[in-house]
């Protein structure tokens, strides 16, 4: 104590905050603030510095209490109408505690400079003097941003670039979660920008809503450049809905049509929570194939018209006829698709590999068949198959040591639609979940109720970003295997509604609470990369001329 | 440096002197001196009072006729020199060669040592530490008014008073953590 009224003495501590008094590797330590700290300038989320005997260590706030020296103050309260009396019980008799969870370690010798930050494998000593974070510390963690390279938003209180790691965050499945309204779609837009912008991956985006592609429309309404206007030489929008792309102005470069003959039984059983089927209706799908024939079975199955041939059919197949009556009854719904056509005219599948093959990324927009039947049925469906032509490519590619396809990134909404427990173990997107990177394809799931994915596949994803979420569900999904859970809890819960968001896993180097870059303004697509056409103008004709002289 | 009394009981934590000035103690709470061989004793003034020299012989009451104070003393001369000043001391340091120590000195002061009156300059440099204060905490009788005194008195002598006292009050709300009775008490008698 008087070690600390020394300090304050000679004014040497203008930027520390305490002193470390208690903790634990696991549960994080107890910090003791200093009289001159006042605890309502700290902030959850936010990173302090411990000078530990041998090294620094850097950690973030996950909690803040008040104090007492002795319980009686609670109940007899000293007099702290009189500015002096308050003054001196400030930080002596009544003190605030905050609470660090250890990040890292920054060691002070050449060789942890040269080999950088390392996770943290102790706690500082007793009495560490904990001091906020100096932007040069957090930036030494999240390394600098060359200018070419994407960066996501930045600390709080701070101006440091931070930056995922692009090529760990495609390694692995990703997830974007947030409740509705605290710009998911924003963070999740971003991402796909910075996966384009470091070329690190190609993307297919489902693109639900249609915000991605060509423009989309921020929280207050305002228009914003979606990834087709930023990057169009590396960007394609296929459209599922063409009225609706021409309605909007929107250049697609191609229009997707699915064919009843390439809808398999097993697109059907996923459908089976969207279209309300039994169990036995769905599994009479796969009889149906096998009485029609693979690539007829639908077109010829709702081809059939009343009762009679129906009852027929059911008897044919053996089946109940209430069963078939139901199935047919619920498969009426795909009518309304407009998209699905007896055969379509061009192959979407080949097309989207071909694009994806030459580098270019692929938004799928689905225009005005945003209901979520449309949506699992054509994800699901285009899905199954390209991954089973990467999947070929990469066993090819290791038989015949050639270069891997370059890797996939595909992103869902919705995502609980399609990773819920009950379907997670026999989807596609589940399958691509769970055994990551193998197969070079792996996902940016968006979704606002994470409770209600698959554990296994939530436990899986590499990286995961959350805009705020209150569902105490939902918190405890996110934070599946994460190690100081309960600490992240509480940062979680209070970020604010917008624009700020707790990353962590691979491609941070420890969990990091963003204020998200701004995107929208004509500055913003700048940084990004985005050109006017009269600038690219002059630039080609710069090239031009230095080339010819 | 004035001189005010010389000593005539000591003990390692205490000494008691008479004033060569009756009625003129060092005020309750300031800081006093000794010597003893090459150490300097510090003390807190912690108690004074006038008595008969004679214990069995008390004072009666002379000032009926006359119409002043002072009348009593100028009709009657012989008094000054029946009635002396003590004054007691609570010692809190020493300082031996330039070092101070806030803490007992390792002898108690000589009977007949001279005690001197601290200056402002010297009561500034002893209260760099509030070392001393555990042991005014500890006293008995009036503790809690001591400290309260030698507080303000050695605010005086501080370029910053009220930042003194901040500092002071901060310890004492350490060392009396149990006790917020007290600690309130204090505070109370100290703020500015």
């Amino acid at each position: 104590m008087s070690e600390s009224l020394h300090n304050e003495r000679r004014g040497e501590n203008e930027k520390r905050l305490g002193l470390v008094v208690s903790g634990s590797l696991s549960r994080g330590v107890e910090v003791k603030l200093d009289s001159t700290t006042s605890v309502e300038d700290i902030a959850v989320g936010r990173y302090v510095t411990i000078e530990g005997e041998k090294g620094r260590f850097l950690g973030m706030i996950t909690d803040i209490a008040l104090d007492a020296i002795d319980s009686r103050l609670m109940t007899n309260p000293p007099e702290v109408s009189d500015p002096f009396i308050a003054e001196v019980v400030a930080g002596t008799s009544t003190f605030g505690r905050v609470h660090v969870q250890p990040q890292l370690t920054l060691g002070g010798d050449v060789s942890s400079l040269l080999e950088g930050p390392q996770s943290v494998k102790t706690v500082p000593a007793h009495f560490s003097v904990v001091k906020e974070a100096s932007e040069q510390d957090v930036e030494r963690v999240f390394g600098q941003v060359e200018e070419k390279q994407f960066w996501i938003g930045t600390p709080l209180d701070m101006e440091i670039k931070v930056r995922l790691n692009p090529t760990e965050f495609v390694k692995r499945s990703n997830g974007v979660f947030g409740k509705s309204g605290t710009g998911k779609t924003f963070l999740a837009r971003l991402l796909l920008i910075g996966i384009v912008q470091e070329n690190v991956a190609a993307n297919l985006v489902f693109d639900m809503h249609s915000e991605y592609g060509w423009e989309g429309t921020s929280e207050e309404g305002r228009k914003v450049k979606g990834l087709k206007q930023l990057f169009p030489s590396k960007v394609a929008v296929f459209a599922l809905d063409e009225e609706s792309a021409r309605r909007r102005k929107v250049s697609t470069d191609f229009v997707v049509e699915v064919g009843y003959d390439e809808i398999e039984p097993e697109d059907i059983e996923m459908l089976g929570e969207t279209l309300n089927l039994t169990e036995a209706s769905a599994q009479a799908t796969y009889r149906l194939a096998r009485h029609f024939g693979e690539r007829q079975w639908l077109e010829r199955f709702l081809a059939l018209e009343g009762r009679e041939e129906l009852n027929e059919l059911a008897k044919a197949l053996g089946e109940h006829e209430a069963t078939i009556a139901a199935l047919r009854r619920r498969l009426e719904a795909l009518r309304r698709l407009r998209f699905l056509v007896p055969h379509a005219r061009d192959n979407a599948i080949q097309r989207i590999l071909e694009y994806l093959d030459r580098g270019i990324n692929v938004v799928l927009e689905f225009g005005r068949y945003d209901d979520i039947t449309a949506y699992v049925l054509v994800a699901n469906l285009l899905t199954r198959r390209i991954h089973a032509q990467y999947r070929e490519k990469v066993e090819r590619a290791m038989g015949e040591e050639i270069a891997k396809p370059k890797p996939l990134v595909i992103t869902i909404e919705e995502a609980h639609k399609f990773l819920n427990p009950g379907i997670a173990n026999q989807t596609i997107f589940g399958t691509i979940a769970r055994e990551m990177r193998k197969y070079n394809v792996t996902l940016v799931v968006i979704d606002q109720r994470p409770s209600g994915i698959d554990e296994e596949v939530m436990s899986q994803m590499g990286t995961k970003i959350t805009c705020l979420l209150d569902n105490e569900r939902d918190i405890e999904s996110v934070l599946t295997g994460v190690s100081g859970k309960s600490e992240l809890k509480a940062v979680l819960s209070k970020l604010e509604t917008k624009q700020q968001a707790l990353i962590f896993g691979h491609a941070v180097p420890m969990p990091v609470v963003v204020r998200t870059r701004e995107y929208g303004s004509p500055q913003s697509y700048k940084e990004l990369g985005f050109r006017e056409a009269i600038e690219l103008k002059k630039e080609a004709e710069k090239e031009l001329e230095d080339l010819w002289g | 440096m004035s001189k005010i009394g010389e000593i005539i009981e000591a003990s390692t934590s205490e000494f008691m002197a008479q004033c060569y000035e009756l009625h003129q103690p060092p005020p309750f709470g300031s800081l006093v001196k000794a010597r003893e061989g090459e150490i300097e004793i510090y003390g807190v003034v912690c108690d004074a009072a006038t008595t008969s020299i004679e214990p069995g012989r008390h004072p009666i009451a002379r000032g009926r006729e006359e119409a002043e104070e002072e009348d009593v003393f100028r009709s009657s001369p012989q008094l000054a020199k029946l009635l002396r000043t003590d004054f007691s001391a609570l010692i809190v340091g020493h300082k031996e060669g330039q070092k101070l120590y806030h803490y007992l000195p390792p002898r108690p002061a000589r009977i007949h040592s001279f005690v001197y009156v601290c200056d402002a300059e010297e009561v500034e440099k002893f209260s760099q530490s509030f070392d001393f204060l555990s042991i005014l905490v500890a006293a008995k009788g009036q503790a809690d008014e001591l400290i309260a005194a030698s507080l303000r008195h050695a605010a005086q002598a501080q370029p910053d008073p009220r930042r003194f006292l901040v500092i002071a009050g901060k310890e004492l709300a350490v060392l009396l953590g149990a006790e917020p009775n007290r600690l309130n008490t204090i505070l109370r008698r100290i703020r500015r």
